[in-house]
């Protein structure tokens, strides 16, 4: 326990902020480790760029606390902050060359002149600007400028790094390019990089963990691998790849499986932990998704094929349920097809299905919870 | 970017057209001139070139002393406008407040309403203050119509202003003031210096504010030649009229260029 508080560098604690009337943050708890690359993802309005500002010292927030490095910054301005930032539209200074561009933070904490040389050059190096060192940034291609963006920050060689969407400009092939430079660059420094992004793609490609949020509230914070297999809310699962989402409740349940009964049909799964009757989303992700023309062991589904999609690697086929939801599968291009217009039985591994306690449930539980631990304390007092 | 250019073919009647136009605004300046370089008193016919008339323009006390002051009143007054109109200007456009629609509009009310009354107006003013016409007064008066033109130059330069270069150089360890010295005066640098020009040509030739509000010690060159004319346009105002033309065209050119050098590095 010791050992973890020591290597969290910043942490947010019941972060909120409110521009006008609009809650923009609701009460944001987050931990960050020192040396992980965190991103922070979520639909534009979400919250994201907010916190990473609060951070840096733009914003305030309107309750809660900031701590950097164990210090609470809420007195601390920007230029105060041991933080760096590399802003969406580079924001790179239009009157400097890109010497002059990366220097500027160095300047201004007056390190000597052929200090300033030695590291400006060695980041020029570092990003692969060699040679252009008296270019304007007019004179610049988009995948430069955020180049001399990013030296510009690291050159000051701060104890974090925030990047609010940096590749959002980019056209796709310098992108991907970018995202694998960064990861790297990252490895190689060890520094701490807050990275925003709307990019679900580029999250799971580049974070070592990913904080998920939407409309001011964090979502749920893990490894790609969790939110991608485990997502826990709905939200989670739909905005992270595609998902199948089908409402259900729980109708029989026994040692060590639920059957969730949906409008559709009805699927056994092995998860414990719920009551009867609870009301639950059913995740399954269209790769799992398997057809059958044959009925299977656990599952009474079915659906009707509707369209093929050819689309490369796989081929993404719609089924149609009884009730007009449509789900997807993906199967591998080299499979055979199941014609248009059959009736088939639609399953999947069991172990691939993520079951959610929809939203009023989860206020349920949490209240269930509370009360159990009132009783705790009741009876340590008693 | 090179913009495509299209080559166009004059017609004769175009051609003539154009001509009428430039030799109508031009043909004045000339003829002044060429008259300021004449050996014959009378502006009629053009007799033999002598310099004459500069060597006794430089004599006179009085023409050189109004020199003088316009040199200083301009100077002094572009200065001041500069300064207050960026700042009015950067104040505008970084703050929302209440009345921030009439705050700006009304600047621009000085410039609308005709000269005269707004020289009438400064005039009773100071009279009603008690205070007797001199080169403050002059000043103060420059002041009030040309600062108006830099914060219009300033907030057109300001529009196109991306507010996250201020962020960024905050961010990399500037102070406020830091930040305006190093990051937003040397970007609104052109619209700062074209709002003085125009301060300062507004100034040097001002007839009409200068006309009230001048005090006896303090008599501008317009005024002056205004008061040469009266007897009739003698040789040393065109000499001095030719020495105004070229001395605004120099400084013409040079705030083009450093203008030029400002914008192009960005």
């Amino acid at each position: 326990m010791e050992q973890t508080r020591d290597k969290v560098i910043i942490s947010l604690k019941n972060v909120d902020k409110s521009f006008e009337d609009e809650r923009v943050v609701k009460r944001l708890n987050l931990e960050i480790e020192e040396g992980e690359f965190l991103t922070m993802l979520g639909p534009s309005g979400c919250g994201k760029t907010t916190t990473l500002r609060m951070i840096a010292g733009f914003e305030y927030p309107t309750s809660g606390q900031i701590f950097l490095e164990g210090a609470d910054v809420e007195s601390k301005k920007p230029n105060e902050r041991d933080v760096n930032t590399v802003f969406q539209n580079y924001a790179l200074f239009p009157h400097m060359n890109v010497f002059d561009n990366i220097a500027f933070g160095l300047v201004e904490k007056k390190v000597k002149k052929d200090e300033i040389r030695r590291r400006v050059e060695e980041m020029i190096k570092l990003v692969r600007l060699d040679g252009l060192e008296k270019r304007m940034p007019s004179q610049m291609s988009g995948g430069q400028k955020q180049r001399v963006a990013i030296a510009r920050a690291l050159v000051n060689r701060p104890r974090v790094l925030l990047l609010d969407e940096p590749l959002g400009a980019l056209d796709l092939k310098l992108r991907k390019q970018m995202q694998v430079e960064l990861k790297h660059l990252q490895k190689q420094l060890g520094i701490t990089f807050i990275y925003v992004t709307h990019d679900q793609e580029e999250a799971l490609t580049m974070s070592d963990r990913i904080a998920v949020m939407n409309q001011g509230n964090l979502e749920q914070v893990g490894t790609p691998e969790e939110i991608y297999n485990h997502p826990e809310t709905k939200f989670v699962a739909d905005f992270i790849g595609e998902s199948n989402i089908i409402e259900g409740y729980i109708e029989e349940m026994d040692e060590d499986a639920i059957w969730v009964t949906m409008e559709s049909g009805k699927a056994r799964i092995g998860e414990r932990g719920y009551r009867l009757e609870e009301m639950v989303y059913l995740c399954v992700r269209p790769e799992n998704l398997k057809l059958s023309t044959e009925p299977i062991e656990g599952f009474r589904f079915r659906g009707q094929v509707k369209e093929h999609i050819f689309v490369g690697s796989v081929n993404k086929t719609m089924i149609e349920l009884p009730n007009g939801q449509m789900l997807k599968a993906e199967t591998p291009a080299e499979d055979e097809l199941i014609p248009v217009g059959t009736v088939v039985n639609v399953y999947w591994n069991p172990g691939k299905a993520v079951v959610m306690r929809t939203a009023e449930e989860q206020i349920y539980n949490v209240i269930e919870q509370s009360v159990e631990i009132e009783g705790m304390t009741n009876d340590q007092i008693f | 970017m090179k913009k495509q250019r299209r080559v166009h073919e004059f017609k004769p009647g175009s051609v003539f057209y154009a001509c009428l136009v430039y030799l109508f605004l031009y043909l004045p300046i000339f003829v002044v001139i060429a008259f300021s370089f004449n050996t014959s008193k009378m502006n009629i016919t053009f007799e033999g070139f002598t310099l004459e008339w500069y060597g006794r323009m430089f004599e006179n006390r009085q023409l050189m002393q109004s020199f003088f002051n316009t040199v200083i009143v301009a100077g002094v007054s572009t200065v001041l406008s500069v300064i207050i109109g960026t700042l009015c200007a950067l104040g505008l456009y970084k703050f929302e407040f209440k009345l921030k629609n009439v705050l700006s509009t009304s600047l621009y009310i000085p410039i609308v309403i005709p000269e005269l009354v707004f020289a009438i107006a400064l005039l009773i003013f100071f009279t009603s203050l008690n205070i007797s016409m001199n080169m403050a007064t002059l000043i103060i008066s420059h002041v009030t119509f040309s600062m108006p033109f830099v914060v219009i130059t300033v907030r057109a330069r300001l529009a196109g202003f991306d507010r996250s270069v201020e962020e960024a150089a905050r961010d990399l360890g500037a102070n406020e003031f830091r930040t305006f010295m190093r990051v937003t005066l040397p970007m609104i640098s052109p619209g700062v210096l074209s709002g003085g020009m125009l301060a300062l040509t507004m100034s040097l030739d001002d007839v009409v504010v200068s006309f009230f509000t001048a005090g006896p010690e303090s008599t501008t060159l317009p005024l002056k030649i205004l008061g040469m004319v009266r007897k009739g346009v003698s040789p040393d105002v065109n000499a001095l009229s030719t020495l105004m033309i070229v001395g605004t065209i120099v400084i013409l050119l040079t705030s083009t260029m450093i203008q030029g050098r400002l914008e192009r590095k960005m």
